[in-house]
């Protein structure tokens, strides 16, 4: 990520390849007072939001001014969905800003009480790719806390508005952004008794669906690789189920191993390296690894028992699971090498579908207890379990890359939606998607 | 007892009857849960070793308890019956389909209904069907016969299905 905010010379390639976008820090057109911290608490109690102010992005030409206006409107959604920013209506506005590269006349903008403010540009350059810039100010002390602008060809508008939330929010929060990702999911359609699943993907904030099959096979749990440009998932093809990998950008495909029955319930290592799954062995099944370049496959547990949900630690030196060993299906920690394993939900009811946090802090897992399924959280060595949000059927939960929010998905009348919801157990909302959808996988981030 | 006894039959009478319609109304969709497809099942219910007996007069189908994959004696009772008819009509080769209800997640529920495929298979094995007939697969709780909330409707979806292979 962007570290030299302030150091005006640098640009360095900032996205993948693919992406093709350059990132530069823009002069800062006042001092920065040290010191100064414009600050959202984000890791206590319970945060105000903070005031922001988000004037459309001047359009550098009047052929960029709708291209301006989205780009400020993606940013606003990202910022007001994450519970942490409240932009304030432009109608309440005086200063209309009409050049980033003016000093904003901060007074006009502690008169609405916006203690931030974003203002920014885009221009389409002679060779056809667009720039964008952004400045982000601390209203009240009246400086630049932020300044950056990127190139990149226009079909990328909406990453770099992305990116700029991203932006704006680590330099507001002290912590690293998510907007900049993306989810794969199992879309649904048809009657209940004969569902049609297709794995779909879509921008975190549930723009730009597409489809990554066709229907014609019964897909579940896809999840991605580290790298964001692979994932895995399980699918009944037109024979015996099994774990497959698929290449988002070729479309190739390929079936993981050679085993003799069932696998189910595949999860990436955090280096991208190796997937572990379970695979049915007669009434049982256990956790196998399979290495991706050498193709060794490795048993992890033996048990009379249903061993699955396998998924790594962060560090990849621990891999927690779900089994009914002990009777119930309980969450489990063991190494990553297999052996001894141990129990660590000992809360109400029963404990499945463990993942754990990518800043290594908590384990999500879904609860069942009274008939009801919830959404929780534990540390790793199983204390403090909460439960976030409780109902009919929640299931599933996945962690944004900066491991503040889960998303999962909830079985209503209906069908299958997805929710995000705050690790605080705030700020629980609907993702948009285009029909019923299920089995939500959240990126790290693209960038 | 009595009360579920009562319930599982009822249960079981209304999904004969609903495989029997789904028959007469489209013999040829053999993606037909029941597995009762048209395809290779010459004659009607009435034709003795023909895919229809076997749903309507044998039932393909026994139910799990909630999280349970032991059989009831009910389940083994109409599992002696297809040990029964599936001796006598050897030709046959079949996939045994375990399920799930939708009160679980979803990949426990694939391990479940693995397991209720297992335990009906190691049942008609021990009444002298051959391992070599039959194979098993587990669908979890991704193809409910029953739509709808409630308990009568889960216990219809939690089971394993006898699926005569079309053509054997």
């Amino acid at each position: 990520m962007i570290d030299n905010k302030f150091v005006m010379d640098r640009r360095r390639l900032l996205l993948g390849a693919g992406a093709g976008a350059l990132a530069g820090s823009l002069p800062v057109l006042m001092p920065r007072k040290a010191g100064a911290a414009l600050r959202v608490e984000i890791t206590q109690g319970n945060p105000q939001p903070m005031p922001i102010a988000l004037p459309d992005f001047v359009a550098g030409s009047p052929a960029e001014t709708e291209i301006a206006r989205n780009v400020t409107s993606i940013i606003t959604g990202n910022l007001q969905r994450s519970g942490l920013f409240a932009p304030i209506n432009p109608a309440a506005y005086t200063e209309k800003i009409t050049n980033s590269d003016t000093v904003p006349r901060f007074a006009d903008w502690r008169v609405i009480n916006a203690q931030a403010l974003v203002t920014g540009r885009m221009t389409r350059q002679a060779d056809g790719r667009l720039k964008a810039e952004f400045r982000l100010w601390d209203v009240f002390a009246g400086q630049q806390l932020d300044g950056k602008q990127y190139f990149t060809t226009p079909d990328n508008s909406r990453r770099i508005a992305h990116i700029i939330s991203d932006a704006i929010y680590q330099t507001l929060t002290g912590e690293k952004g998510y907007f900049d990702s993306r989810i794969v999911f199992v879309d649904e359609t048809g009657p209940k008794e004969r569902r049609i699943k297709r794995l779909a993907l879509m921008d975190q904030d549930g723009a730009g669906t597409r489809y990554l099959t066709r229907g014609d096979d019964l897909v579940l749990t896809p999840r991605f690789n580290p790298s964001t440009q692979e994932i895995t998932y399980m699918s009944y093809g037109q024979s015996d189920p099994r774990v497959y990998l698929l290449n988002i950008e070729t479309g190739q495909r390929e079936i993981v191993g050679n085993f003799p029955g069932m696998t189910f319930a595949p999860r990436f290592s955090s280096d991208g390296q190796r997937v572990i799954m379970s695979l049915q062995q007669g009434a049982n099944s256990n956790l196998f690894v399979m290495d991706l370049r050498s193709k060794q496959t490795t048993r992890l547990t033996d048990t009379p028992a249903i061993d699955t949900g396998p998924c790594y630690s962060p560090d990849g030196r621990y891999i927690c699971f779900e089994s009914d060993r002990g009777g119930s299906q309980q969450i489990y920690v063991m190494a990553a090498t297999g052996g001894p394993a141990q129990r660590i939900s000992f809360g109400e009811g029963n404990h499945s579908t463990p993942v754990w946090s990518p800043r290594g802090d908590f384990i999500a897992f879904t609860g069942q207890a009274r008939g009801q399924f919830s959404i929780g959280v534990l540390k790793p060595d199983g204390s403090g379990e909460r439960l976030l949000t409780s109902g009919f059927h929640n299931e599933g939960p996945t962690f944004a890359p900066n491991g503040r929010v889960l998303m999962f998905f909830r079985e209503q009348g209906a069908g299958p939606s997805l929710y995000t919801i705050d690790i605080t157990g705030r700020n629980e909302l609907k993702v948009p998607t285009p029909s019923l959808a299920s089995d939500p996988a959240w990126s790290p981030l693209l960038s | 007892m009595i009360e579920i006894g009562k319930i599982l039959r009822g249960v079981r009478l209304a999904a004969v009857l609903a495989t029997a319609l789904a028959i007469s109304a489209c013999a040829n969709q053999a993606a037909d849960n029941a597995g009762a497809g048209g395809a290779g099942g010459a004659g009607s219910a009435s034709t003795p070793g023909s895919q229809q007996d076997f749903v309507v007069n044998v039932g393909d189908r026994v139910f799990f308890e909630t999280d349970q994959t032991e059989l009831t004696a009910l389940g083994r009772a109409t599992l002696d019956k297809q040990a029964q008819w599936l001796t006598n009509y050897g030709q046959y080769s079949f996939t045994i389909e375990g399920h799930a209800d939708e009160r679980g997640t979803r990949e426990y529920n694939i391990a479940l209904g693995a397991r209720r495929a297992q335990s009906t298979r190691d049942y008609l094995i021990s009444r002298g069907i051959q391992a070599g007939r039959m194979k098993t697969i587990s669908y979890g709780k991704e193809r409910p016969v029953a739509v709808c909330n409630d308990i009568s409707c889960w216990s219809q979806n939690r089971r394993a299905v006898t699926v005569l292979n079309a053509g054997s």
